[in-house]
């Protein structure tokens, strides 16, 4: 039986490495997805508003571990041999689409109609007035709720560990196993995670009250 | 797609389903109920204490603000045993929802409490009321309808995130498809049910909280 030495605490920290992979493909994947959702919800159509309304409320009203869990066990289910990356990238890219999506519907909205508006009343196209008038403005209002919701996709990738993928809680897991210290491990565990999540939630918080006092003047 | 779907296995345990339902639902409502004892004795902590005891609270809200659920339950669960503290799995989880849900219900109470206009307590005083009643009808009343929204998304996200407590073997819902799950390997049928009922809960939830406010806290006031 080992103890928890330094080797042991490299092999967690080591593994914080694909927290952040995994993480990163779920922000990217995410937004992507997140933004056609948004602009699903604020388009004109009421077919795709009822459609993005259904996969926002799917997905906020069910628990990640039970995401995870349907598409790492009903992938054989349409014949696909799934690993866990893959499981745990579409799963969390799924999930974290509809609450970006629902963050930043809240954002496009918050734009003054007058935009729209006057990007119709000077012949601006659909894709002429998102790109040119809306977005930009969107994006300003949009910064300081999605840093803070990278802070929940750092988190959310923790969940992965119960699939089998070997983040950060895996890690910890399997050191725990070997080492019989728990106090120790789960410390690190937190710890790192603390340390990744802490500057981001600053951040998010420093965005946040500065939007506020600008919009204040 | 050559998968038989066999639902027939999952519904002959609906009477184990209905029982890790209640489970869920009992967990979730008596650490909503505990956390936001937590979360008040906090926010007053924060608004009205010594400087000491505001820093101790914002260190708990931080940490765990950004810590992952699951790694606050193993914590509970494994960690404390060693330093002799050793708990069931429902005790466990219990805590673990109870500590988790305070920190963030104790933001959202002290933004409530802030947004009362200092006349009012002013004018509960000049009325002659006690303190503990300015505290109840004038503060805590007003706040109430104030975050009612966060509270009760909140109180949704928790019964949600009690999906993990399964992985400590506590006997919720899920834990209840994972047993379904070892005895008659119908993976898909059974979680795609559960997770069913898992939004199921969710509505009722919602829709439970919109009528209570509906009915009790909609009255006019000057905002």
């Amino acid at each position: 039986m080992r103890t928890f030495g330094f080797a042991e605490f490299m092999f967690i920290v080591e593994a914080a490495r694909w927290t952040l992979a995994l993480s990163a493909i779920a922000f990217v994947g995410g937004s992507l997805l997140g933004l056609l959702v948004a602009l699903a919800r604020t388009s004109e159509s009421a077919a795709a508003q009822w459609v993005a309304a259904v996969y926002i409320q799917i997905f906020q009203g069910t628990p990640l571990l039970l995401q995870l869990f349907l598409i790492f066990f009903g992938a054989p289910v349409i014949g696909l041999d799934i690993n866990p990356w893959v499981a745990a990238g579409v799963a969390l890219v799924l999930n974290t689409g509809a609450f970006l999506g629902e963050i930043w519907r809240g954002c496009i909205q918050a734009i003054p109609h007058g935009q729209t508006e006057a990007a119709h009343a000077l012949n601006l196209g659909y894709v002429s007035r998102l790109r040119d008038v809306v977005l930009p403005q969107a994006f300003r209002i949009a910064l300081p709720p999605t840093v803070g919701y990278m802070v929940q996709i750092i988190k959310g990738t923790s969940l992965a560990a119960i699939i089998g993928f070997t983040e950060v809680t895996r890690a910890g897991q399997i050191i725990n196993n070997a080492t019989f210290q728990p106090l120790q491990v789960f410390t690190t565990v937190a710890a790192i995670y603390f340390v990744i999540c802490w500057p981001l939630s600053l951040l998010a918080a420093r965005m946040e009250k500065k939007r506020a006092r600008a919009l204040a003047r | 797609m050559n998968y038989q779907f066999q639902f027939d296995a999952v519904f002959a345990a609906w009477p184990l389903l209905l029982k890790g339902t209640w489970i869920t639902i009992q967990l979730s409502l008596a650490a909503t109920a505990m956390g936001l004892i937590v979360a008040i004795v906090c926010a007053w902590g924060k608004t009205s204490g010594p400087s000491w005891l505001r820093f101790l609270i914002n260190a708990y809200i931080e940490v765990i603000r950004n810590t992952p659920f699951l790694v606050q339950l193993f914590f509970f669960f494994f960690a404390l045993p060693a330093i002799g503290l050793r708990w069931s799995p429902y005790t466990a989880a219990l805590t673990a929802m109870v500590i988790n849900l305070g920190a963030y219900a104790t933001e959202i109470i002290r933004a409530g409490i802030e947004s009362i206009p200092k006349g009012q307590i002013e004018a509960g005083r000049a009325l002659n009321l006690k303190g503990w009643e300015i505290f109840v009808y004038v503060i805590m009343k007003p706040a109430l309808k104030a975050i009612y929204p966060a509270l009760t998304s909140q109180f949704i996200l928790l019964m949600l995130s009690s999906a993990v407590v399964s992985v400590i073997s506590a006997d919720d819902l899920t834990s209840v498809a994972a047993t379904l799950q070892s005895q008659t390997f119908r993976s898909f049928e059974i979680y795609i049910v559960v997770t069913g009922i898992y939004l199921a809960l969710a509505l009722a939830f919602s829709l439970l909280f919109k009528t209570i406010y509906r009915h009790a806290l909609d009255y006019p006031d000057r905002r």
